[in-house]
């Protein structure tokens, strides 16, 4: 199909680190079921660092794309970098996406982001 | 193995028979059907006798046929045409929750100007209850339109009846009869319909040309002003070729209902179907299980959403479609599946094939034997993956 780059299509081909973290520092949830979309962002967080990075997700093209891509960015990131990673920027790494989907599917920093908090609060009650 | 096309209800290959009726109409027999000479008169000739073999096609008279840029212009003709030509008699219009948006949104567009819509819901099959009809009716109801067969999950409404009801106390009854003409035998005196709309692409004729069939007798106001065209009820100089190239569609279409051959799709629908069903767990039918078009074949997956399977059938060289969000390009599922009653997520799973006269058993066979591949794997990829529990 013509309307995704062929760097999304090959994520939704091969998509990366799919699965959950069974004992993940931090899950994200974002989406809604209503507009067709849930991602679901597990990190495992030592140092500071983002050492691993998993997903699950319901949803299109672009979602489980955009879910694969961010997996790949923030390995090995400080949780600070990867939290500036926006929305846009993932979508970019992919070569763009159909301006229909930069809203709707286009959740997966946000994903990170919830991931991030979840990690700091559960650091925070540990200590 | 070569792509296969299972989107037949989105639009289907021209014939090349009717290619061939078309193509003189181009650049050899040119003329304006208005034209007092031979040139326009060849062209006029043609038109008539197109317009013959549809009316033939829904056991009309060929000056109820009028012709029309397709079944979308059609449908707002038809509901436009007779709310405005009635609007001193009444302004309620009764239609269902699961109608094409060429007339969900003609009637939206008429409660911008005052009139008063019912949209009647459907049972879980899609099936409307004419009791309802009947219920919804009142002293200033003008018009009743629903839809034949649903072009989304394939269920055959109570036509007969319904208009029955119409008929009764005097009011317009339209049926948008896209998805049906020249798929299942049909008469508009049984039907007992006022108008009906047609497209020729959707039975193997080209696009950009349709019909609305107009009981003789019945007033409509016109859509398209101009000049004095197909009896002052359209304007605009006949699409010859195209015109042309429905008639033919239709005169073929009447020979395969004639030799019974929507029963053969029928068979090869209900295999697939049954392939499915059986192979693949968490998927539900849409639809009524009989009274259905013969070649609609309409599912929904757990647990995983439609434009993914769609990319990853396309990839496997088959095309298909979806009611989720991202393929009706809006944000929210298809209207109709909510109409009968899924919730949103399992809405955004549904899968539509729907088959023509020229898929084959060996293409059944190929989809029954990868679909199941491509559902586990998308499904690995879903948080839900075993029940849509993890769902906040």
């Amino acid at each position: 199909m013509g309307m995704y780059s062929d760097k999304v299509m090959e994520h939704f081909k091969n998509p990366h680190n799919v699965g959950e973290i069974k004992d993940a520092d931090g899950i994200g949830e974002v989406g809604n079921p209503v507009c067709g979309d849930i991602m679901k962002i597990y990190i495992k967080v030592k140092d500071n660092k983002i050492i691993d990075c998993k997903f699950k997700t319901f949803g299109c093209g672009a979602a489980i794309a955009t879910s694969s891509m961010i997996t790949e960015m923030v390995k090995g990131k400080d949780i600070d970098e990867a939290l500036k990673i926006s929305n846009k920027a993932v979508a970019e790494a992919l070569g763009g996406l159909p301006p229909i989907k930069m809203h709707c599917s286009n959740l997966a920093a946000d994903g990170l982001s919830k991931a991030i908090e979840d990690y700091k609060k559960e650091s925070k009650v540990k200590k | 193995m070569k792509r296969i096309y299972m989107d037949n209800a989105a639009t289907t290959p021209t014939d090349v028979e009717v290619v061939k009726a078309m193509e003189p109409y181009f650049s050899l027999k040119y003329g304006n059907p208005n034209s007092i000479h031979s040139f326009g008169q060849e062209a006029r000739e043609a038109v008539e006798e197109a317009r013959e073999k549809i009316a033939h096609l829904i056991g009309a008279n060929s000056s109820e046929i009028v012709f029309t840029a397709g079944g979308t212009e059609a449908d707002n003709h038809a509901i436009k045409g007779i709310a405005w030509a009635n609007q001193k008699k009444g302004n309620h219009i009764i239609t269902s929750k699961i109608e094409h948006h060429a007339v969900l949104h003609s009637c939206q567009f008429l409660e911008k100007h005052g009139f008063k819509i019912t949209y009647l819901p459907v049972d879980k099959y899609g099936l409307i209850d004419p009791k309802d009809v009947e219920k919804a009716i009142t002293d200033k109801t003008i018009l009743v339109t629903i839809m034949h067969a649903n072009n989304e999950i394939g269920t055959i409404e109570p036509i007969k009846e319904i208009s029955k009801i119409a008929k009764k106390v005097g009011i317009y009854f339209h049926t948008d009869s896209v998805q049906t003409v020249g798929h299942i035998p049909m008469d508009v005196n049984d039907l007992g319909v006022d108008m009906l709309s047609m497209s020729g692409h959707k039975l193997y004729g080209p696009n950009g040309v349709g019909a609305l069939y107009l009981r003789k007798g019945k007033k409509i106001v016109t859509l398209i002003d101009g000049g004095a065209q197909e009896k002052n009820r359209r304007a605009g100089t006949e699409n010859v070729a195209g015109i042309v190239g429905m008639g033919k569609a239709a005169e073929l279409a009447k020979k395969r209902l004639n030799q019974g051959k929507e029963k053969e799709i029928v068979r090869l629908r209900n295999k697939l179907i049954q392939g499915i069903m059986n192979k693949i767990e968490n998927v539900r039918l849409n639809g009524h299980p009989t009274k259905r078009l013969p070649g609609n074949a309409n599912f929904c997956f757990e647990f995983i959403e439609g434009e993914s399977m769609l990319l990853s059938l396309d990839m496997e060289d088959v095309a298909a479609s979806s009611g989720s969000a991202c393929t009706s390009g809006s944000l929210t599922a298809s209207h109709v599946l909510l109409a009968i009653g899924l919730p949103p997520e399992i809405a955004h799973g549904s899968l539509r094939l729907t088959l023509g006269k020229d898929n084959t058993e060996e293409e059944v066979d190929y989809i029954i034997g990868n679909l199941p591949g491509i559902i586990e794997k998308l499904r690995a990829l879903s948080p839900f993956k075993e029940n849509w529990e993890g769902l906040n």
